[in-house]
């Protein structure tokens, strides 16, 4: 049988499927139908130093082969985070991966200072959310604001770093090159990319916040594009997300450049999403003879 | 486990009036768990989201689970094309549902349309003690009255044309009743505006008042916080709630209709 452990900066999981944040909350309602333990990581809820309250409704609508969402990170704040939900979390034989966001610099240092003085395995840092006015989104759409905020949490964060980059961006490259200039030990890939839907009746856009973040099947040949520019500007590992529903577009990504995949939309279709990816990597694996399940990473032969 | 992803048998389809159809399906794991209030969420095969549906009716021994929805967009059309034997992917029985009192408390319930069948199950849990005041546009449009009433409910139609029953609105009806009869509790399921003003005439006779929900949503279960809703906190300040969570019901006092 493939080995499918894989590590992303030093840090074990048992396999390479961790669950995306915001769409997995901090793992407690998915639980109730299976063992989350299965899965190899998960990426908590975004956090911010305070709670937030998030954007009005609806945050939700369908787009072709996806949805797109304006959750405005709505949660309870970093002290929740770390006094509620983190010690549940490690009471399960799970690697937890800390999602943090904020509005400037000084929250985002504070946020990461709090955070991973906690008990979490990796931080990964959100620069990349288009559903907030402030901070978010901006912070990661120049090199030159990427390698300032990625600089100033690096002083504080004393577990490893990744870093979650937004497709919103001409050369996603370049923007890698910057976060691991700056410290990244790893980056994560693709956040949403910024989309819109109107009714026709009511000439009104159908999220409250008029735009929201699409993502699910149709951002997935998007997403496997840019883990591929991004592996051959890097030296740090990835770990891609965007669209990935099944086994297939799991070893899509990987072979793409991915040392690890994040899975989100696909949960809302089946909840089970997670851990038959996992399954259908192993069998996969195991049929193409590899030792290692890291062996699919960046191996894909360009023309 | 309170909620489970079931694969269930279409065993019997209707369309109960034009564009409104009753599933009845085999889903005994989902029956089960059911409480009157709760819903389920539907994969419509071709479509990303679940569509949330309400439980019209569930019966735990026979492992029946009953579905009546109307078709609004694209997914609901899609489900009411499947054909009896079709299999339905469900996630269920999602939220919190209505508080109940003890059966032979008086209670009554006002529905507005397609926000009728939640109601259904409270029919049966309270019986003849029930009153269902439910809301349609036309006569042809009506649905569940021999429904309610099997339950031994009493069912006040109302029609905004007045072609059946009382000419006008629910909250109409619901003043006229509160005038006249004493009632223990109100549930109500319906549009908002509806919901407000049964809210408001609920809180005038001192009834407790609890309301159904809906908002756009993705995973159902409470994890990506889509669907959330503003609700009031005791001391005034607002937060946003789930509604496939926390909710779909609501108490009145704590929902911000707005």
């Amino acid at each position: 049988m493939t080995d499918m452990r894989v590590s992303i900066a030093g840090v074990e999981m048992k396999n390479p499927i961790i669950t995306a944040s915001g769409a997995f909350g901090y793992g407690m309602e998915y639980n109730e139908m299976y063992p989350i333990e299965k899965l190899g990581g998960i990426s908590c809820k975004g956090t911010t130093l305070n709670e937030r309250q998030g954007n009005p409704g609806p945050r939700i609508a369908e787009t072709p082969s996806g949805m797109l969402n304006s959750v405005g990170l709505q949660n309870p704040g970093s002290e929740a985070f770390i006094n509620i939900y983190l010690p549940w979390l490690r009471q399960r034989d799970i690697t937890v991966i800390a999602n943090i966001a904020g509005h400037s610099l000084d929250e985002y240092r504070e946020v990461a200072r709090r955070v991973s003085d906690a008990n979490v395995d990796l931080v990964e840092l959100n620069i990349s959310c288009p559903n907030v006015k402030e901070g978010g989104m901006s912070f990661g759409t120049s090199c030159e604001s990427v390698e300032a905020v990625v600089s100033e949490v690096r002083k504080v964060c004393n577990r490893p770093l990744v870093v979650k980059l937004t497709p919103n961006v001409t050369d996603i490259g370049s923007i890698a090159q910057a976060a691991e200039a700056a410290g990244a030990d790893a980056v994560s890939l693709i956040n949403t990319i910024t989309g819109m839907r109107i009714d026709i009746r009511t000439r009104r856009p159908i999220l409250k916040n008029n735009i929201g973040g699409l993502s699910g099947p149709a951002v997935f040949p998007v997403a496997v594009r840019m883990v591929r520019e991004v592996y051959k500007k890097v030296n740090i590992p990835i770990i891609g997300m965007g669209g990935v529903s099944t086994w297939e577009d799991a070893a899509e990504m990987m072979m793409a450049g991915a040392a690890a995949i994040q899975v989100g939309a696909a949960l809302f279709r089946d909840p089970f999403a997670p851990l038959k990816i996992i399954d259908g990597l192993q069998t996969f694996a195991d049929q193409q003879g590899l030792k290692s399940i890291t062996e699919l990473t960046g191996s894909v032969q360009e023309w | 486990m309170r909620y489970v992803q079931e694969q269930c048998t279409l065993i019997y389809k209707e369309e109960i009036a034009k564009g409104v159809f009753s599933f009845t399906l085999k889903a005994p794991q989902i029956a089960l768990r059911a409480e009157c209030g709760q819903f389920v969420n539907v994969l419509c095969d071709p479509f990303q989201l679940r569509r949330p549906i309400s439980i019209g009716g569930f019966d735990a021994d026979a492992g029946i689970l009953r579905l009546v929805f109307e078709v609004r967009g694209k997914g609901t059309d899609w489900l009411a094309s499947l054909e009896d034997g079709a299999t339905v992917d469900l996630l269920g029985p999602l939220g919190h549902g209505f508080p109940l009192m003890a059966s032979d408390k008086k209670a009554v319930m006002i529905g507005g349309g397609i926000g009728t069948p939640p109601l259904l199950p409270l029919c049966r849990r309270y019986g003849k003690n029930a009153t269902l005041i439910s809301g349609f546009r036309t006569a042809s449009a009506v649905i569940l009255k021999e429904d309610a009433e099997a339950f031994g409910a009493r069912n006040v139609v109302c029609t905004d044309d007045g072609t059946s029953g009382f000419a006008g609105f629910t909250t109409q009806a619901l003043e006229e009743e509160l005038k006249n009869g004493t009632f223990d509790v109100v549930y109500t399921c319906g549009p908002k505006i509806m919901m407000k003003k049964v809210a408001e005439l609920a809180k005038a006779y001192d009834i407790p008042c609890y309301v159904s929900m809906e908002e756009r949503m993705a995973c159902g279960v409470g994890a990506c916080l889509g669907c959330a809703c503003k609700t009031k906190k005791e001391d005034g300040s607002s937060a946003m709630t789930r509604v496939c969570m926390n909710g779909p019901v609501f108490e009145a006092s704590e929902v911000d209709f707005e």
